[in-house]
């Protein structure tokens, strides 16, 4: 590359990171400030009202009920959709995989769409689905003289119902990489298989589901901080009631910034947050280095 | 004599047996295509429903047992939408927020460029600057930004819903892995003839860049469309509300009017659809070009 005038390069980059840097990389800095002060909405007119309270919000955050239940909620979410979402995606990209005919490909549209639509639109057309007099589920569960289910007024099924719905939205995108990963395998891998009379679950169990390691590997970290900041799905479809059931730790930081203005407040929660999210994808890679090794 | 018919008795059975083996993996191939065709209607309910609903009256909706196709077919719902709930209004703030999240594409762009095409001091540090920010959770990043905002006055103003998301860590990635494949003979050759480094990127580079250009552009428009968090926060005035933000409220004001609801998600979901069936192509296999290496 020839010299050129040092300037240029710069010209390019400083938009984007100027926006960055004032929109991604000083905020972390003013959330760490702030969360150990008291600022509220009254303080904003007049900054010199702010006190620094030291640890106070932190101690404040873990005596909370709410945030205690909303941290309850979240693992709930966690643990039972993370799972859900990658064995879901990975057994359609499996059945997509499988099919030689032209219309497999016709499948991986319609099973991505969910993924690309609107959250707000999807959660009230779900919402008239749970409706416990008019929705469609209650109506064709009674329809097969099975018993309605209260979705979204019963604590624990509110969660359940809030899952379905973001697996249903998770599918697309981790479909897709699945896809990807599942078409780099080499053809003769199973060609070789073949000719030595391996059926077909052996192919899978052997050969399919130990090279997609990476793979699943990748889509279980990003599903996994996906879901530790759920969010938009209880806030639009049940403002996390009833009875805070559905309440997540993000859900608890936006109500604690934006409804109540708290922002000091909420900017230690949403640390407790972000340390957990690492903390948490760390462990992962630790685990993961351990499998590879053996 | 002796060897050729065992030969051709061999080559029989294998026939036979490869025969079977041929059906019973057209079978599979049945079996599959039916397992994920019912699938497919099972993911595809909630935009069924959506859509059937939206044209149906008012009372129809409301009727135990539901009918599934609509018996009397109306607009009535597209039409309350837009005569009497601001959906004009609202529909007018989503489009200016599309196109400005255009000119942060462009942003992304240039950037992207420049960290594949130049060297300078600092190069690697800034890019993995950039790379870092995906690691924020927007949850820690909401209230400072809000903050910020408050004291630029850019609350409850386009400008302050429009920024906080108009350059993306990801989007810059993207396109440095682009345009890092593209020859420096090809722009040694444009700076021989004296072009200008800006008339460079605009003439050469992007038109090179279409198909990430294509792919990025389509993912921008469905997330300015469907942009709904930074809308919420910022925006006080029902004049500055997009389609999401509005949808949300119509849900809140009319809950028992699912018609109306059903309406304005179909109004909401659908342009994307038709959107996305049209460049699935590109969109597909971009994200899988360029996400998996």
């Amino acid at each position: 590359m020839k010299a050129l005038n040092t300037k240029t390069p710069y010209f390019f980059i400083a938009p984007a990171l100027l926006l960055l840097g004032l929109f991604s990389l000083f905020p972390i800095v003013v959330a760490l400030v702030i969360s150990f002060t008291d600022i509220s909405l009254e303080s904003l007119g007049d900054w010199s009202t702010i006190r620094f309270v030291g640890l106070e919000n932190y101690l404040e955050v873990f005596k909370d009920p709410i945030f205690m239940k909303s941290l309850f909620n979240t693992l709930f979410y966690v643990i039972i959709g993370v799972p859900l979402v990658i064995i879901c995606s990975l057994a359609v990209a499996l059945l997509i995989n499988f099919g030689k005919a032209r219309i497999f490909r016709a499948f991986r549209v319609i099973f991505y769409m969910p993924s690309i639509t609107n959250v707000v639109a999807v959660a009230v057309v779900w919402s008239y689905l749970y409706n416990p007099q008019l929705g469609l589920f209650n109506y064709v569960l009674n329809f097969l003289h099975l018993p309605s289910v209260p979705w979204l007024t019963d604590p624990t099924m509110s969660k359940v119902s809030l899952i379905a719905l973001a697996v249903w939205r998770g599918i697309g995108v981790n479909m897709i990489i699945f896809l990807a990963a599942l078409q780099g395998i080499p053809k003769t891998y199973y060609e070789a298989a073949q000719l030595d009379g391996a059926t077909n679950w052996k192919q899978l169990t052997k050969i399919t589901l130990p090279l997609l390691r990476y793979a699943i590997f990748f889509v279980s970290i990003t599903t996994m901080i996906g879901w530790l900041q759920f969010f938009e799905e209880p806030l639009v479809m049940t403002k996390g009631g009833p009875l805070d059931s559905t309440t997540s730790v993000a859900l608890f930081i936006y109500r604690n910034g934006f409804q109540l203005s708290n922002f000091g407040y909420a900017a230690a929660g949403s640390f407790v947050l972000f340390i957990a999210i690492i903390i948490i994808t760390l462990l992962q890679f630790r685990l993961q280095k351990k499998e590879v090794d053996y | 004599m002796e060897t050729m018919k065992l030969n051709s008795v061999k080559a029989k059975a294998q026939t036979n047996s490869s025969a079977k083996a041929r059906r019973a993996n057209r079978m599979q191939q049945w079996v599959t295509g039916i397992i994920l065709a019912l699938g497919g209607f099972i993911i595809s309910i909630p935009f069924i429903w959506m859509i059937l609903s939206a044209f149906k009256p008012e009372m129809e909706v409301m009727q135990i047992p539901p009918t599934f196709l609509p018996k009397e077919f109306t607009l009535e719902n597209f039409v309350n939408l837009f005569e009497n709930m601001n959906f004009t209004v609202y529909l007018r703030n989503t489009i200016v927020v599309v196109l400005c999240s255009f000119i942060g594409l462009f942003l992304n762009a240039m950037a992207g460029y420049a960290f594949a095409k130049y060297q300078f001091k600092g190069r690697e540090k800034l890019f993995y600057l950039v790379l870092a920010t995906m690691m924020i959770p927007g949850q820690v990043t909401m209230i400072p930004v809000y903050l910020i905002l408050n004291q630029l006055h850019l609350t409850n103003t386009m400008a302050g819903i429009v920024l906080p998301g108009l350059v993306g860590a990801f989007s810059i990635f993207l396109f440095r892995q682009f345009m890092s494949t593209i020859p420096d003979e090809l722009l040694e050759a444009a700076r021989l003839d004296g072009a200008s480094e800006f008339r460079l990127f605009l003439q050469i580079i992007l038109p090179i860049s279409k198909p990430i250009l294509a792919v990025q552009g389509i993912l921008t428009f469905i997330a300015g469309w469907n942009s709904f968090l930074w809308p919420l926060i910022i925006a006080n005035d029902e004049s500055l509300y997009t389609l999401s933000v509005g949808l949300s409220l119509l849900k809140g004001q009319y809950g028992g009017n699912f018609a109306l609801q059903m309406a304005g998600s179909t109004f909401m979901v659908v342009p994307i659809v038709i959107i996305f069936m049209l460049f699935q192509k590109h969109i597909i296999e971009g994200y899988t070009i360029s996400g998996m290496k």
